[in-house]
């Protein structure tokens, strides 16, 4: 086979990452955005979400549809609930000290992780797609009766997987018609500019504080939703998106929604192109080393204003 | 008595006490104490540049692994003899600090902490993609007969003891050297404001540097002695969880305390080995404490101890 398809495999390959990835990077960096805190058990609001999507399609029969949609609907809803209950429980007491909170993530990281272990046990489970037909893709090709159309071997995609990527595009939408078209919206960028002249303003500040960090966790449980019919719900999944959200938001700069975006396709298809053509381990390598250098030599980021 | 000949004479007696429990202690306890050792000094490495520094590093694994694959590579594949396997560990450990430590101290804060997760994550994805050599997750075993040092067969459960009891007090030692000298308490005034130390005309990035150095190689110096000690190598010791222990032990035990490493290792380790029979989740246990010492004990338990009583301990 020659280079095209592989290329054009990818491609498609990459942006489905970049669609869940740019889901759960949006909320590690409204997080940060607002809040000022890294959140380290990000991943693990990714996996819950994953798993109760699990939980949930288990519990209806028959068509595969149902049983996605309401855990479409659900999943995302209780993940934030959990995630409220840890900020009102740990955060809002340690006062969102940076460093205390990194540490307190990671022993919710943990929490999270073995509980999930304790109660769902160590399998993978997959959730079956609600629609999921094969989408082969015609390439153009120069013959001597002029252009015609060939299919590759292979080459070629799923309804579901195009259906990701939609789903990531509307709600990437809606997501910023909630910043900048809503009451909402603006006490978060009110909270995020500056917290105590919002506050003074009467800006209820740690309810706001609350709402992101529920919404930050509930996008996270949305992009493990999504992506759970294509890989296999696991205690150990948050672990990887964690990392990538990272370089993500860092790439994009912290708290940036247009840089997030932007460098959740740059690293989504470099991520998908790169695994094509050489091992992930090595894929990994490589991009973890860039973000350390990207923090260490532009730590505002490749698009943001302001610095850590 | 000052306070000084008093803290010589607290750690000298915990260091003596330790020798008397490998003549008493049931061969179970044994085993745990001598391995409990070795961590605390991965620890204490730990503690200095966050204890006492106050940089907190999320990417210490990459220097332990350091330590413990300079020195079981060189057994594995070189043939070298135990002693200057160990050299090429701390040297391998020492070099490790250097790079990390010039290009991450152009950062600071919550940048710091990620540019070191990064490079340890690095790390490990390197020690599973050269899995030929290291052979990844499954680990090695270093053989038996490798494991000597001038005659003495350190796979042998009494100088298995004794030698972490070495390294064990080596380590206390110039922790507590550290701390009593112009240098330690540079330092801590590092930690407490670094402006107005920089202002009073201490060199902060020469102080810092030098610190990373001494935390990487005293960890680097426990990953290889681990290794030779316990005669296993794996990718695990590099991977994010041990990242997280000792910033676990330290805080757990007092960060900024000479004793707390020790104290804070010894009863993590005992509370996941009793906790582990109950069930698989263990780790459970380590998110729990994490979480209630942020909470509850910011400053941990010997920490605790010199707040409300002992006010001299360094």
């Amino acid at each position: 086979m020659e280079l095209v398809p592989y290329l054009i495999l990818g491609l498609l390959e990459g942006l489905v990452t970049a669609a869940v990835l740019s889901l759960m990077a949006l909320g590690l960096s409204l997080v940060f955005g607002v809040m000022r805190v890294v959140n380290v058990a990000h991943g693990e609001f990714f996996m819950v979400g994953a798993v109760l999507a699990w939980q949930i399609a288990s519990l209806f029969e028959g068509h595969p549809a149902w049983g996605f949609l309401a855990a479409l609907l659900v999943a995302p809803p209780l993940t934030a609930c959990i995630a409220v209950a840890a900020n009102q429980l740990v955060l809002k007491r340690i006062e969102y000290d940076p460093e205390r909170t990194i540490v307190a993530t990671i022993g919710l990281l943990y929490i999270i992780q073995q509980v999930t272990l304790m109660t769902y046990g160590p399998d993978a489970r997959p959730v079956e797609a609600p629609f999921n037909q094969r989408l082969s893709i015609p390439l153009v090709e120069w013959t001597e009766r002029g252009l015609s159309l060939y299919w590759p071997w292979g080459l070629g995609t799923t309804t579901y997987k195009l259906a990701v990527i939609m789903a990531a595009v509307m709600l990437l939408t809606g997501i910023w018609m909630l910043m900048t078209r809503t009451r909402f919206g603006l006490l978060m960028r009110a909270t995020q500019l500056d917290r105590e002249t919002a506050q003074a303003f009467g800006i209820p500040v740690g309810r706001v504080y609350a709402a992101v960090f529920g919404l930050g966790a509930a996008l996270a449980a949305l992009a493990g939703v999504l992506i759970v019919p294509i890989q296999q719900a696991h205690y150990l999944m948050g672990h990887d998106p964690l990392l990538l959200s990272f370089i993500v938001v860092i790439i994009g700069g912290l708290g940036s929604l247009p840089g997030t975006i932007v460098a959740a396709l740059l690293i989504g298809i470099s991520d998908g192109m790169i695994s094509v053509f050489f091992s992930p381990t090595l894929a990994k390598i490589i991009a973890t080393l860039g973000v350390a250098f990207v923090l260490i030599f532009m730590p505002q980021g490749l698009f943001g204003k302001r610095g850590l | 008595m000052s306070e000084i000949r008093k803290s010589w004479g607290l750690h000298i007696g915990v260091v003596s006490l330790l020798l008397a429990l490998n003549f008493i202690l049931p061969d179970y306890h044994h085993g745990n104490l001598a391995r409990v050792m070795v961590l605390a000094c991965y620890a204490m490495g730990y503690n200095i540049l966050f204890g006492y520094t106050g940089l907190l590093s999320l990417g210490h694994a990459l220097f332990f692994a350091a330590g413990m694959y300079g020195m079981s590579l060189t057994v594995q594949h070189l043939g070298w003899s135990a002693g200057p396997a160990i050299i090429v560990g701390l040297a391998s450990g020492l070099a490790m600090s250097l790079i990390v430590g010039i290009l991450s101290l152009r950062t600071a804060g919550v940048a710091f902490m990620i540019v070191t997760l990064m490079f340890a994550q690095a790390g490990y994805l390197a020690a599973l993609y050269f899995g030929e050599y290291t052979r990844g997750d499954e680990g090695f075993v270093i053989q038996k007969a490798a494991r000597q040092i001038g005659g003495i067969d350190l796979s042998d459960p009494m100088n298995r003891y004794l030698a972490a009891l070495v390294l064990f007090a080596v380590c206390l030692f110039i922790t507590l050297r550290v701390v009593q000298t112009g240098f330690g308490r540079v330092l801590v005034a590092i930690r407490e404001n670094e402006e107005r130390t920089r202002m009073l005309g201490y060199d902060v990035h020469r102080h810092k540097l030098l610190a990373i150095l001494l935390s990487g190689t005293m960890s680097a110096a426990a990953g290889a002695s681990y290794g030779l000690l316990f005669g296993y190598a794996g990718a695990t010791f590099a991977s994010v969880q041990y990242s997280i222990f000792p910033l676990l032990w330290v805080l757990l035990g007092g960060a900024g305390t000479v004793l707390g490493p020790f104290v804070g290792t010894l009863f993590m380790f005992y509370l996941i080995d009793l906790s582990s029979d109950i069930s698989t989740a263990y780790m459970l246990i380590a998110g729990l404490t994490l979480v209630l010492l942020t909470l509850f004990a910011p400053q941990g338990l010997v920490g605790e101890l010199r707040r409300r009583t002992l006010r001299w301990l360094p």
